[in-house]
């Protein structure tokens, strides 16, 4: 019987068994796999507290320590409030995948809004702590021309020496830097420099409420403006500027010379 | 050996040398010519004629693209035009101008005459005949002018001469004489407007500094109080900006020799000129404490009370000591002990 059904086994049947018990096991880790975020973030929603508690133990604490306490991987986050969450959830910084990197960078937003709030809500229950500011807080609509280009001065004195005048960001020390502002929404700047993430110094309560929303407003003012110059080169001044130059413009001076003093064929 | 044997190949071999150097090398004359493409082949020629039309064609396209944006992208009113209009005018104009030149340049390149010429040199100088007549001439009008006899022209001439050398040489009395009244370079780099009591205002509100509105890790640029009132207040500024940072206590190293109490509750107020060059250091680094100067990367340690850990920069920044005043604002205690910023000559 065995040797009759060996005869009768297409060369192909065993790639085929495989490939078939391969699709299997692949659809089935896919339904039943433990999907962290949605998995956690469903349930307990009329806790946030709680369903956040579940979705720092799934993905957090790693890094940061059962009890956000802290680990050699990551800093203690008792105390850094609801508006650091927000900001460093919300713009994709965390979770981050590695702590070696100099700086951690913005990337990819994992998680719902909604579960970036439970998150919020759980890391304010350790331990007071800025809370995410609310539209009016950082909305710039009803601010003057006036307040803007104090805005600007606010800028040029407190940001711009790390950001740039243009607020296209900058390099520090050993591979770290400040990121570009160009294009950041209005409450991540906002909780920035409310919690100072990263390099980032505190602004909380140095610069007041309405000079943070005109600091916002400058921002805004500045990146909307057509740019004038034509090629703008990355507004980071003259590097990139004497990069061009002294490649592309006096490298076509020295062709146009080559081809000068070159014999006709 | 010195004539010139045009175009000749005989060597005149060194007298006993002896497998040395030959002492003259053949003239080798004119290289053969060697005809262009276009020269030989007639297509070639009329494809180098159409090229140069091409581009004399396209320089007249960079002309009109010149003036189809000069209208169709007005730019008084609309600000928001300058950008395009300038664009496609320099594209344009560029193009104009470039394409006539490179046209011009491929015409002489490839149809234009490329034969070898040679031209004889001529003597340069004048006949004896048209020399004197022109020295004539010169000594004609200096008699005219009466140069040597009318004494006083002469004199008033050499004196409005000699007058205008002052000019040139009035400038340079501030090497020798200085106005008494003047404080010395000295005197002012070494002093600042900070003294005993001066209260710390924000820069750039000038509002004066709640201690207990810096947070950990906060920084505030400050300058004293007043500093609008003064005379010149961004030469003030220049020497006076300070930096104040809420740092952890436990994370600061042991201050130097009597400066233990200038900070005020883990408040440090630095000067923010660099010792190097005097650029604001003002890029502070949260997490590493580390105060970085734009300019020439000098990096200081604000946790080693501003010690340099990088750079070219030569002293720590000079730490500015702070206290509170009776309603709570931040005051400098006494001014600067050194001067701030770069090294000068009378430092020492």
């Amino acid at each position: 019987m065995s040797s009759h059904s060996a005869r009768r086994r297409s060369p192909l049947a065993t790639s085929a068994v495989i490939l078939l018990a391969l699709l299997v096991t692949g659809a089935l880790y896919a339904v039943l796999s433990p999907r962290s975020e949605a998995a956690a973030g469903v349930k307990g929603q009329n806790d946030p507290i709680a369903a956040g508690r579940e979705l720092f133990l799934a993905n957090c604490s790693t890094c940061h320590g059962l009890n956000a306490q802290g680990s050699s991987d990551g800093p203690s986050l008792v105390g850094v409030g609801a508006a650091a969450v927000d900001f460093q959830v919300g713009t994709g910084r965390m979770p981050a995948y590695t702590s070696d990197a100099p700086q951690i960078p913005k990337g990819r937003v994992v998680f719902s809004q909604n579960e970036i709030d439970q998150l919020a809500a759980y890391i304010a229950s350790l331990g007071p702590g800025p809370s995410v500011p609310t539209q009016d807080q950082y909305a710039t609509k009803d601010l003057s021309a006036e307040q803007i280009a104090e805005g600007g001065e606010l800028f040029r004195t407190n940001c711009a020496m790390c950001h740039n005048f243009n607020g296209s960001g900058g390099a520090l020390t050993h591979g770290k830097y400040a990121p570009s502002l160009v294009g950041v929404q209005p409450k991540y700047i906002y909780e920035a420099m409310l919690t100072g993430p990263q390099s980032m110094p505190v602004f909380g309560s140095t610069l007041s409420q309405q000079e943070k929303q005109q600091i916002i407003g400058y921002l805004g003012t500045l990146h909307s403006q057509p740019n004038y110059g034509g090629l703008a080169l990355g507004t980071i001044g003259p590097v990139s500027e004497g990069l061009f130059m002294w490649i592309v413009g006096i490298g076509a001076l020295i062709g146009c010379a080559v081809w000068l003093g070159a014999k006709a064929s | 050996m010195s004539e010139h044997s045009n175009g000749s190949a005989d060597v005149v071999p060194a007298a006993g040398a002896q497998g040395g150097l030959e002492q003259q090398f053949p003239d080798p004359g004119l290289p053969a010519h060697v005809h262009r493409r276009t020269d030989i082949d007639t297509a070639a020629a009329r494809r180098a004629e159409r090229t140069v039309a091409r581009l004399f064609l396209l320089s007249i396209a960079g002309t009109a693209l010149f003036v189809v944006a000069w209208f169709l992208f007005p730019v008084n009113g609309k600000l928001s035009n300058v950008a395009t209009s300038r664009l496609l005018m320099g594209i344009g104009l560029g193009l104009a101008l470039f394409c006539i030149g490179i046209g011009a340049v491929y015409w002489a390149k490839k149809l234009m005459p490329d034969v070898e010429v040679v031209e004889d040199r001529h003597p340069i100088a004048s006949t004896p005949e048209e020399r004197e007549g022109a020295l004539a001439v010169l000594r004609e009008g200096g008699e005219a002018t009466g140069f040597g006899r009318r004494k006083m022209i002469w004199a008033s001439l050499s004196g409005a001469l000699g007058a205008l050398a002052l000019p040139a040489i009035i400038p340079l009395k501030d090497l020798w004489i200085r106005d008494p009244q003047a404080k010395q370079p000295a005197a002012l780099l070494s002093t600042t407007m900070w003294t005993g009591g001066t209260r710390i205002v924000k820069d750039p509100t000038l509002e004066p500094v709640k201690a207990t509105d810096i947070e950990l890790g906060a920084v505030v640029h400050v300058l004293p109080e007043g500093i609008d009132k003064v005379e010149d207040p961004l030469d003030e500024k220049a020497k006076s900006a300070v930096l104040l940072i809420r740092l952890e206590p436990s994370e600061v190293g042991p201050a130097p020799k009597g400066q233990e109490d200038w900070s005020y509750n883990g408040i440090y107020a630095y000067s923010k000129i660099c010792t190097h060059m005097g650029c604001p250091v003002a890029l502070y680094e949260q997490q590493t404490h580390n105060l970085l100067c734009p300019c020439h990367q000098s990096t200081f340690d604000v946790t080693q009370h501003c010690k340099v850990v990088f750079g070219p920069a030569a002293r720590p920044l000079p730490q500015l000591a702070i206290t509170v005043d009776a309603d709570g604002y931040l005051v400098a205690k006494q001014g600067f002990t050194e001067p701030v910023g770069p090294s000068f000559w009378e430092r020492g």
